[in-house]
């Protein structure tokens, strides 16, 4: 672990202290790993909803008439499908096609756009972003002076509606819309990271904790817990969402990743990696993220523990953990093309010891409705 | 505050042993457990393993993370908790009873003086 002094902290950090939050490092920042414990967050996500401070991602806005044109060359979805409004699910590449990060796309006016990325990659971003920004196009990063939370599971939307009054604009799934609490301007995301219906808030660093102690006594009623980064990693695994820096590499492109959906290599624009993938398209990739179960009671996967077919390794864990809504141990993992399919049967390497394990469909768990 | 009872001896890295003759219980503290939250897999030392006190004995699984277990002595693996395999979570709920991890017949009696007693444990953890 890193100095804690070196750390960076949140708007919120004094207010994790005070709900008895255990601080981990993630990313260079520290951060709540739990507060109750993972499992009952985790539950509480599932079951009602919880809250996560994600202040610690970076918020990039992006500007002027060339704006459109400058994305679509950077990110690998269509910008141009985004009406003002809208967002959606977009990576950066390098040149070699490999992940620099994945993030969140919106397009708050007709030339206005905001980025929402990783904490841990917003140095590479931002270097990448500035080195590829042409003259013209104004480039923001407002990540130092604004807070933010994720609110999510099936009470979310009941908590942000009882929470910001009558007047506020809800967001339908993956908008973004804009709105001001005590006369402070918000912006409202019905996106998420946890397989739950929920919004993510935006909000001056000013307003931070009031509204994020505000925000959790509306809740309380309706079950809203705080929770930390250990039962963000469960729930995202779960809903088979990717981790930068396990499941996504500048090493790995986002067709190795099953992330083929949110690649448009149709569209017009060139962007890095783009030769690449169209390349790995008609050859076929050799490696895919597929996952994977325990199928008995055994040791939970964890990153990189190798995956076997008799002798042979095929693969390697990028993700692991126990699952607390099915029970069972749950992983991410590269497997060779010809051992991707679900119902492959393949062994997992657990501290020198063999352990069965079957690729499954993604996800393991999606919400009802 | 947790729980640190005074008849037992603990390793710095948080395993405590009770010593019967040339018997050594061993499981993990109060704090240890309150640490890692949530157990949901242990794995045990196959009974007549010989482990070397510091060595790694156990894995308790947590949901974030794997976290090995030290042998707070030297000796003979003479028997271990099965019913931890079906209840990973008494761990957590009976860290110094139901959850004693494994039995050793003691080879080194004179390095268990190196061990804490629950005072510089208590000291050791802050508390």
């Amino acid at each position: 672990m890193s100095d804690l002094a070196t750390l960076q902290k949140t708007a919120l950090f004094a207010a994790h202290q005070k709900l008895g939050a255990r601080l981990v490092e993630f990313g260079g920042w520290l951060m709540p790993v739990q507060y109750s414990g993972i499992v009952e967050e985790h539950k509480a996500v599932r079951e009602a909803a919880g809250v996560f401070d994600i202040s610690h991602m970076g918020e990039f806005f992006v500007g002027d008439s060339g704006a459109l044109a400058f994305l679509n060359g950077l990110l690998t979805n269509d910008a141009g499908k985004l009406a003002v409004g809208q967002g959606q699910y977009t990576l950066m590449l390098n040149e070699q096609g490999g992940a620099i990060d994945d993030l969140i796309l919106y397009r708050l006016h007709d030339t206005e756009f905001l980025l929402v990325v990783n904490a841990a990659k917003m140095e590479e971003d931002r270097a990448w972003i500035k080195k590829n920004l042409p003259a013209g196009i104004s480039f923001f990063d407002k990540s130092d002076t604004t807070s933010a939370v994720a609110l999510q599971g099936p009470k979310a939307l009941e908590i942000a509606r009882a929470f910001l009054g009558a007047g506020w604009p809800e967001p339908k799934r993956n908008e973004i819309t804009s709105y001001s609490w005590n006369c402070q301007p918000i912006l409202a995301a019905r996106t998420g990271y946890t397989g739950e219906d929920g919004v993510e808030l935006f909000f001056p660093n000013e307003i931070a904790e009031n509204f994020f102690l505000a925000l959790l006594e509306a809740g309380r009623p309706l079950g809203l817990k705080p929770c930390g980064l250990g039962a963000r990693d469960t729930l995202r695994l779960e809903a088979c969402l990717p981790l930068n820096g396990n499941d996504l590499s500048g090493k790995r492109t986002p067709l190795e990743a099953g992330l083929g959906f949110f690649v448009s290599l149709t569209k017009e624009a060139v962007f890095p990696g783009k030769d690449v993938l169209l390349k790995q398209k008609s050859e076929g990739v050799k490696e895919k993220l597929v996952a994977f179960r325990v199928k008995e009671k055994g040791p939970p996967p964890r990153p990189h523990y190798p995956l076997f077919v008799g002798t042979e390794q095929v693969g390697e864990a990028t993700s692991g953990a126990p699952s607390p809504t099915l029970g069972y141990g749950i992983g991410l993992a590269y497997v060779r093309a010809d051992c991707a399919e679900p119902g492959t049967g393949l062994e997992l390497e657990v501290r020198g010891g063999r352990v069965p394990v079957e690729v499954v469909k993604k996800p393991f768990y999606k919400r009802p409705n | 505050m947790s729980n640190i009872p005074e008849q037992l001896r603990y390793a710095a890295s948080h395993e405590w042993i009770k010593v019967e003759g040339d018997i050594g219980t061993v499981g993990i503290t109060d704090h240890a457990q309150n640490e890692l939250s949530d157990v949901v897999y242990v794995d045990l030392p196959k009974v007549g393993a010989k482990i070397a006190a510091g060595a790694v004995a156990a894995v308790i699984e947590s949901v974030k993370a794997a976290s090995d277990i030290y042998s707070p002595a030297t000796g003979e693996v003479t028997e271990v908790n099965s019913d931890l395999v079906k209840k990973p979570e008494l761990v957590n709920s009976d860290p110094y009873g139901a959850a004693w991890l494994f039995r050793l017949k003691l080879s080194a009696l004179g390095e268990l003086s190196a061990l804490k007693d629950a005072a510089g444990y208590k000291a050791q953890i802050g508390e």
